[in-house]
């Protein structure tokens, strides 16, 4: 209602003098709208937009950056054995990282949802101490415990019988020591997004199907996960866009060894791209990422979208 | 069909007042001890690796390389704590990292409070599709645009002489590329939560549209902005690709990579001094977190759950 009266208000300015003066100009809402955006709008064209754009063009570069050989990059990189190990392993480590993250998440946050809600802030708390760390310092406290020669699992496997494991030597060893550490960090997150949209499930509708004789399974079947489906499918997306650009956990891990083995886009990009100094190349096994972040970004566009509607 | 309503809704407070009342029965008790201990096996594995790191940089050198168990500190020291606050080195590391993160804190909040009163409250042509862009940014990972950045501040330096990478404010122009989006974007959907009558209420009165945001909107904004800022501040401390790639001498660097690089490359792995390190580096948004535990998780969930 009283958008219309400041419509109205500047409608009977504008009309009272035909031409607008500069400084009623600078008042008016879209104009005052456009330079409160400005900021934010240039970072994003500047430091965003061209960057994404500008990699496709170095993607089509000669090493040296002074020719342009068009997909040449491309076809080398299928070409090479590690590039499709790259694509396989980013593939199955954001998968199952993804998966275990999720049901992870989902149990503990039911297990916290079970206790009295004095006691839940406590543990949610404590279990929420992963996400908060910076992943570049936890994971060298698990690159520690998985230390050759001083690993405390391994330590403890002893005491069991339990031979050595090389955990970071041994290539699938070193991926699945990827995973866990990934699941780590990334697992209170779900557990805490799906603990909030447990809290906003209401009551009533557990105790109607109480009343109607409904198990457990059928409550989580037929009302909870009914009623976590955007949660969980906008978690999931998001979740797999992180995992499978992720850089810090693999860099730290194992640094793409053993001899190149645990690679991902982004840490075989980052080696050959700035350590190796092949600019374009880097830029072209960085672009492969796009596909795949694409479809999730516009599923999760789609869910958040649907979302808005039923509000 | 009205004292219906009314009844159910006391017999659920009723139960959610009392859930061990007399409605639960050995089941549930028993159902409740099991929640707390498989509570207690997974906070123990969440908890695990800033104990060990704590285990770890209470011993000195001889201790770590000793045979005795690696879960038990026999001769606690500090010294590996000390040794580090007092060196130069890692002072300037925590300086870096501090600066860095307090002025991307800085920037973002001017970026992102205008721009998500702007996109919440001044319905203008193309806002909808500027509020989806912004979100679309959030999504797109740094690991897709470390490469033609730096490629792109080389070409800067080649035509201005002005020299960015290597230099620890060059993270002051990448960092709000991760904050701003995200930051604007959990603003915007606490922003719609607020009563547009307060702001109208002001409009009417005659305060222009800049009085409004910063005397009447700001302040009762402030839960959400503080939710952004702390978001902002834990991902411009965390991130380890952007520095990683854009400095490398270390009196440049930023404490995620110093630690990682600099402790680590000596000749003799010095892992006491190394956990020491990471956790010093991790105190900060641990303090944090542990203040402003409902912020924290207010700014976490936002992002999916308003919108």
């Amino acid at each position: 209602m009283s958008q219309i009266a400041i419509r109205d208000r500047s409608a009977f300015a504008s009309a009272a003098r035909p031409r607008l003066s500069l400084r009623e100009f600078f008042q008016q809402r879209s104009t005052i709208a456009f330079f409160f955006t400005l900021p934010l709008i240039l970072l994003i064209a500047v430091l965003v937009i061209y960057p994404a754009g500008y990699s496709i063009y170095l993607a089509m570069l000669s090493k040296k950056m002074d020719r342009f050989v068009g997909f040449s990059n491309f076809t080398f990189l299928f070409t090479r054995e590690t590039f499709w190990m790259v694509v396989k392993q980013s593939c199955i480590f954001a998968i199952t990282a993804v998966i275990f993250k999720a049901l992870l998440g989902f149990i503990v946050a039911h297990l916290v949802h079970a206790i009295p809600a004095k006691g839940q802030r406590k543990w949610r708390g404590m279990l929420l101490v992963p996400w908060v760390i910076p992943p570049a310092l936890s994971t060298l406290a698990w690159l520690w415990l998985f230390d050759p020669s001083y690993s405390a699992f391994n330590w403890v496997l002893a005491l069991g019988g339990i031979g050595p494991i090389p955990w970071t030597g041994d290539a699938m060893w070193a991926r699945l020591s990827v995973i866990l550490v990934n699941i780590w960090i990334g697992a209170p997150f779900f557990m805490i997004m799906y603990l909030a949209a447990l809290k906003s499930v209401p009551a009533e509708l557990y105790e109607v199907a109480a009343i109607d004789g409904a198990n457990w399974l059928q409550k989580l079947w037929y009302i909870t996960l009914p009623m976590m489906r955007n949660i969980i499918a906008i978690t999931t997306l998001f979740s797999l866009i992180v995992t499978f650009a992720n850089f810090d956990i693999v860099r730290i891990l194992t640094a793409g060894g053993p001899i190149d083995l645990t690679h991902m886009f982004a840490t075989w990009a980052f080696k050959l791209g700035i350590e190796g100094g092949d600019i374009p190349l880097g830029a072209s096994i960085s672009l492969f990422m796009v596909p795949i972040l694409t479809v999730a970004a516009i599923f999760i566009l789609r869910d958040i979208n649907k979302r808005g509607e039923r509000i | 069909m009205a004292t219906g309503t009314l009844s159910s809704r006391t017999v659920s407070a009723a139960a959610a007042a009392a859930p061990e009342g007399q409605m639960a029965g050995t089941e549930r008790k028993w159902a409740l001890r099991w929640a707390y201990f498989f509570l207690v096996i997974f906070a123990a594995f969440a908890l695990m690796p800033p104990i060990y790191m704590l285990i770890t940089g209470l011993k000195t050198s001889n201790e770590i390389s000793a045979a005795t168990s690696p879960w038990w500190v026999y001769h606690p020291t500090l010294m590996n704590f000390t040794d580090l606050i007092t060196s130069p080195l890692f002072q300037t590391f925590f300086i870096n990292s501090s600066i860095v993160a307090v002025t991307t804190v800085i920037i973002t909040m001017l970026i992102s409070v205008p721009a998500a009163f702007a996109l919440s409250r001044m319905k203008f042509w193309g806002s909808g599709i500027l509020a989806t862009g912004v979100f679309l940014t959030y999504l797109i990972p740094e690991t897709l645009l470390f490469i033609p950045l730096f490629k792109m501040f080389a070409t800067f330096r080649d035509w201005t002489g002005i020299e960015l990478i290597n230099h620890w404010y060059v993270l002051l122009l990448l960092y709000p590329t991760l904050t701003v989006p995200f930051a604007t974007w959990i603003m915007i959907g606490y922003f719609a939560s607020i009563p547009k009558e307060l702001d109208e209420a002001a409009l009417i009165d005659g305060a222009t549209w800049t009085q409004t945001l910063t005397k009447i909107f700001i302040p009762v904004a402030l839960p959400g902005i503080i939710a952004a800022t702390i978001f902002a501040f834990t991902v411009a401390w965390a991130q380890f690709l952007y520095p990683l790639a854009f400095t490398t001498s270390q009196d440049q660097l930023v404490l995620s990579v110093g630690i990682a690089t600099t402790l680590i490359k000596a000749d003799v792995f010095n892992w006491g001094m190394i956990m020491a390190g990471a956790l010093l580096g991790a105190a900060p948004p641990l303090v944090i977190y542990a203040f402003l535990m409902d912020y924290y998780i207010a700014g976490l969930t936002a992002g999916a759950t308003k919108g």
